[in-house]
């Protein structure tokens, strides 16, 4: 029989260095995408959502709608290319509440890996499914009508920028799944920042269209500021006045939610 | 030799219960301790304080010397951790669960392969070591948990009820499997509601109650205290019951435990052989009838209630219910 052999005993303090630091981050996030590519359901109906969506709208509801000085087309599909990232992030809410119950964030906690890595590499998995959902959204765009009318170079930018704003708020969906902790509940709450977001912004109609009480809102919040510079960065126009905004609200929002989140995983407990 | 695992004056609450109260304790190197205990007696936080997990409210712990809360890192190379609130990932293999374990303890990509490779063989895994987690039968997952808390080499494990729920070979298995590990040097504390399981695999034996030790020792020691073996009287009429108690009472080392529902006295003893034999005609000369009389070893419910002078939870209710009927 062989022995199982134990390591020497320490005799000083291990550190964290930032290299093992990323090959944490990297572990983690390999783990992940593992996780994502078998549970191709998941993958699905992450793309298929966002794919629905889009045609009620041009379809169905869209010819109702009309937004003066451009196709309805063109005004309707950046902000379905927001939303598909924007909901692609309820599954990293479901996926840490489903860590959290199994108990695998208690095996990861007890392992001399550097903590934040545990939820940048879950982030980062994430990025990646997003990016996957917004290549077939926007293919489906073009389909039906869809056209980018700027430079390369804008389109580019705009697409960077739908990740960014992703990336951002996969750190708010991080912390619903932390504090949540039920998947259940979690697969429920998740939802809840598509319905605050995304109908009360420019996303459908104009916010001129709005009631007067709701107008300051919808004018302001990120989800607006960032489809208007998206509409600026695909179809021309200014943009600065926009995007200076929306990479503020998504700098913001990944910072705090940063912080909380990695607060609520050191204490997490089921 | 200097304690590896050492455990000064831990408290914590959570809310208004007390989980443990200023609990004290010591493990030397290549020792087994059985924290042994009811659910809800404090076995897992202490576990979880132990393995970086929850913060004490008071107190302190150390392994090896460096202190659980100050250099949770370094504490964290020197622990492996399985049981019933680690785990592991359904939708990876065993493989990669071990080699992502392996790489999160900080060991070069050469090195936590071949300790992947093995951890299988020596938990009987090399077969299904490839196949997806969530495809493993009960004990297969809970060799591959023990298996993961293993990749680091560490030298103290926690072991949270690691066999509840299993079926008795594979227990067998695990245990010789632990009995393994602590003749190759490692130091291992381990939870557990079975009192076989703690006098099987531990050296010494804490009995947590309600969150602070309750008694300590071996279990021969733990045994004696309750005195020996148990007494059970089964009786035909429930009406008996209380006769048959207030008879036997005076042949036991302990005070008896009814079970009104079983129609059963409980009754720890000394001397076994003449003891049964005294009870028997004791019964029979008062006219008694009996369903069955016997002797066994003591349960943990029996060294729990000698020792804390209260039953378990599942005989508390049993007791008030007694309260109640009369």
């Amino acid at each position: 029989m062989t022995e199982m052999a134990i390591a020497n005993p320490r005799s000083g303090s291990v550190r964290l260095t930032p290299r093992l630091a990323l090959r944490d981050a990297e572990g983690i996030t390999r783990r992940n995408l593992m996780r994502i590519i078998r549970t191709p359901r998941q993958v699905f109906s992450s793309i298929i959502q966002p794919c629905l969506i889009l045609l009620v709208f041009r379809y169905m509801v869209g010819g109702a709608i009309h937004v003066p000085g451009v196709d309805y087309v063109d005004y309707l599909v950046p902000a379905i290319f927001l939303e598909a990232v924007l909901m692609g992030g309820s599954t990293t809410t479901l996926a840490l509440a489903q860590d959290l119950q199994m108990g695998m964030i208690d095996r990861f906690r007890s392992l001399p890996m550097a903590r934040p890595a545990f939820l940048v590499g879950r982030t980062l998995a994430d990025a990646c499914r997003n990016a996957l959902a917004l290549t077939f959204v926007i293919a489906l765009g073009v389909l039906v009508g869809f056209r980018f009318h700027s430079s390369l170079g804008a389109c580019l930018a705009g697409v960077a920028l739908i990740i960014l704003f992703g990336y951002a708020f996969t750190w708010l969906y991080a912390t619903i799944g932390l504090a949540v902790k039920d998947p259940q509940t979690a697969g429920s709450v998740s939802l809840l920042p598509m319905f605050i977001l995304f109908f009360p912004s420019s996303a459908i109609v104009p916010v001129s269209t709005m009631p007067g009480w709701l107008r300051p809102f919808a004018a302001n919040q990120p989800v607006t500021v960032t489809i208007d510079a998206l509409r600026a960065l695909f179809e021309g126009g200014p943009v600065y006045h926009y995007l200076w905004q929306a990479v503020s609200w998504c700098v913001g929002i990944f910072l705090v939610f940063l912080v909380v989140s990695l607060n609520l995983y050191r204490k997490a407990t089921v | 030799m200097s304690a590896v695992i050492e455990v000064k004056e831990i408290s914590k609450r959570f809310g208004t219960t007390t989980a443990l109260d200023r609990v004290s304790l010591s493990v030397e190197a290549g020792k087994v301790l059985a924290l042994l205990g009811p659910n809800g007696a404090g076995k897992t936080t202490l576990v979880r304080v132990l393995a970086t997990l929850v913060r004490p409210d008071d107190g302190h712990a150390s392994i090896g010397g460096f202190d659980v809360q100050k250099d949770a890192t370094t504490v964290r190379t020197l622990i492996g951790l399985a049981g019933q609130f680690a785990t592991v990932d359904e939708l990876l293999t065993g493989r990669e669960n071990l080699e992502l374990v392996g790489l999160l303890y900080h060991l070069d990509k050469k090195v936590y392969r071949q300790r992947a490779e093995e951890v299988l063989e020596r938990m009987s895994l090399a077969d299904v070591c490839d196949k997806q987690v969530k495809t493993y039968s009960g004990g297969m997952r809970r060799r591959l948990d023990l298996a993961a808390s293993l990749m680091g080499l560490s030298p103290v494990l926690f072991l949270d009820e690691p066999t509840t729920g299993l079926d008795p070979r594979t227990r067998n298995d695990l245990w010789q499997f632990v009995q393994d590990l602590v003749a190759g040097g490692t130091t291992v504390l381990l939870t557990t509601q079975y009192m076989e399981e703690a006098e099987h695999l531990a050296d010494s034996i804490i009995v947590l109650d309600s969150g602070h030790v309750a008694a300590e020792g071996t279990s021969e020691q733990l045994k004696d205290r309750l005195g020996g073996n148990v007494l059970e009287v089964r009786v035909s009429k429930r009406a008996d019951l209380e006769r048959a108690v207030s008879l036997i009472a005076d042949l036991g080392s302990a005070v008896p435990r009814t079970d009104p529902a079983l129609n059963q006295v409980l009754l720890p003893i000394k001397n076994g052989t003449n003891v049964l034999i005294a009870a028997g005609r004791l019964l029979e000369d008062h006219g008694i009838a009996l369903d069955d009389l016997g002797i066994r070893r003591p349960s943990l419910d029996d060294v729990f209630l000698a020792i804390t002078g209260h039953a378990t939870e599942a005989h508390a209710t049993e007791a008030v219910k007694m309260e109640g009927s009369r």
